[in-house]
């Protein structure tokens, strides 16, 4: 097995780790920290996958975070998460459980079988530089296979596959390739149909916050709601 | 909070309509003109503010309620989701199934114009539950103290 592989699993259960015990914990403090080694740990992941950048951004947020999460811990002496927390329905998390145990057995068990639910084997993009390549590849070269050592610009591979005519897309087609999205707004296909991850990935990314800023902001918090006014 | 001038809210009578009309276009045809569900989302949400801004809280807990809102918020989001496992249709996650069609009309682009409206909704209703948890929560409920006699 590929170390660099065996690497980010290990580092993967370790964040999960950190991630239960953050939810878990009594300890507001022990929260926190756990919060921060889990960032650490994202850091190191962008790291071993190739992007320092984003590793360096990760590791200065998480230390600003943290500075900043330990000191209003410290500030606050706020004693109200030592009430006993609602917990979810049993039967809930167990189908929670269940449905994310069928996908992952699925994805596993079916991706060598035509038909079956795939995934994208880890460190195999969609547009990789073999045979989905050829068909990206940029406005005015050969549709050859891309090799590492020349980079192009994807910019204009995208301009050159967002739209095509129909005959072109039926060709594409009938070699299993992607069919062109023939959207006219080119930013939007790349938004939501070339990158879609990613902005699956923004729109959870406001979603979460917005929940956040509700959990604070809310009108009667639960712990007040039951009739423990301690916090204020 | 009471609501503004009558200037304003004739004024917010006026265009209120316009501007939802101008966030549903620029959703709608986010695939064929500059545009998108981000953009739509937040003209939609603006649009939204005026009018809660102008005739004060009184509309809002009746008609714009946060529950409402929170609810647009996680259905758009859920939409979303859906189109992406809709993908697993063609074999793999987030595959673009629906045809593409002409380039231009209204119906092209496969599932990109359901993912704008899905995230049209999503943001629209997430910016404006942003705003009511923002800037209504507090003052509301230190108007209701201060109605009721009691110290803030």
């Amino acid at each position: 097995m590929d170390p660099v592989l065996l690497l980010l699993l290990a580092l993967l259960g370790f964040m999960l780790a950190g991630s239960l015990i953050a939810v878990e914990t009594r300890d507001l403090l022990s929260s926190v920290i756990c919060v921060g080694a889990v960032g650490f740990g994202t850091s190191l992941v962008f790291l071993l996958l190739g992007a320092p950048d984003l590793a360096l951004t990760q590791v200065v947020v998480e230390i600003l975070i943290l500075v900043v999460l330990v000191r209003v811990i410290i500030t606050r002496r706020d004693k109200t998460y030592t009430a006993s927390r609602a917990t979810l329905p049993v039967g809930l998390v167990l189908l929670a459980l269940g449905v994310m145990a069928a996908i992952v057995f699925g994805t596993l068990m079916t991706a060598e079988e035509e038909g079956g639910l795939q995934m994208r084997r880890f460190g195999d993009p969609l547009l990789n530089e073999q045979a989905e390549a050829s068909i990206m590849a940029p406005v005015g070269e050969p549709e050859v296979a891309l090799t590492k050592t020349e980079p192009r610009s994807i910019g204009g591979a995208y301009l050159k596959h967002g739209v095509k005519s129909a005959e072109e897309a039926e060709a594409q087609v009938a070699k299993h390739l992607p069919k062109p999205p023939n959207a006219s707004n080119y930013v939007m296909a790349i938004l939501l149909d070339f990158r879609a991850y990613d902005t699956l990935g923004e729109a959870t990314v406001i979603f979460v916050a917005i929940i956040g800023v509700y959990a604070i902001l809310r009108k009667v918090g639960r712990i007040r709601h039951a009739g423990n006014v301690a916090d204020r | 909070m009471q609501g503004m001038s009558p200037i304003v809210k004739n004024i917010t009578r006026l265009v209120a309509g316009f501007i939802a009309l101008y966030g549903a276009y620029t959703v709608l045809y986010g695939h064929v003109t500059p545009g998108g569900g981000f953009s739509g989302g937040v003209v939609l949400a603006s649009g939204l503010v005026l009018v809660v801004l102008a005739f004060g809280v009184g509309l809002e807990q009746s008609v714009l309620s946060d529950a409402a809102a929170k609810l647009g918020d996680s259905l758009g989001a859920l939409l979303f989701l859906a189109v992406a496992f809709l993908g697993y249709g063609a074999g793999m996650f987030f595959v673009n199934l629906l045809p593409s069609g002409e380039t231009g009309r209204l119906a092209s682009a496969g599932t990109i114009p359901i993912s704008n409206i899905a995230i049209g909704i999503k943001v629209g209703a997430g910016l404006l539950s942003l705003f009511v948890a923002l800037a209504v929560f507090r003052r509301y409920r230190a108007e209701q103290r201060s109605d009721t006699g009691m110290e803030a």
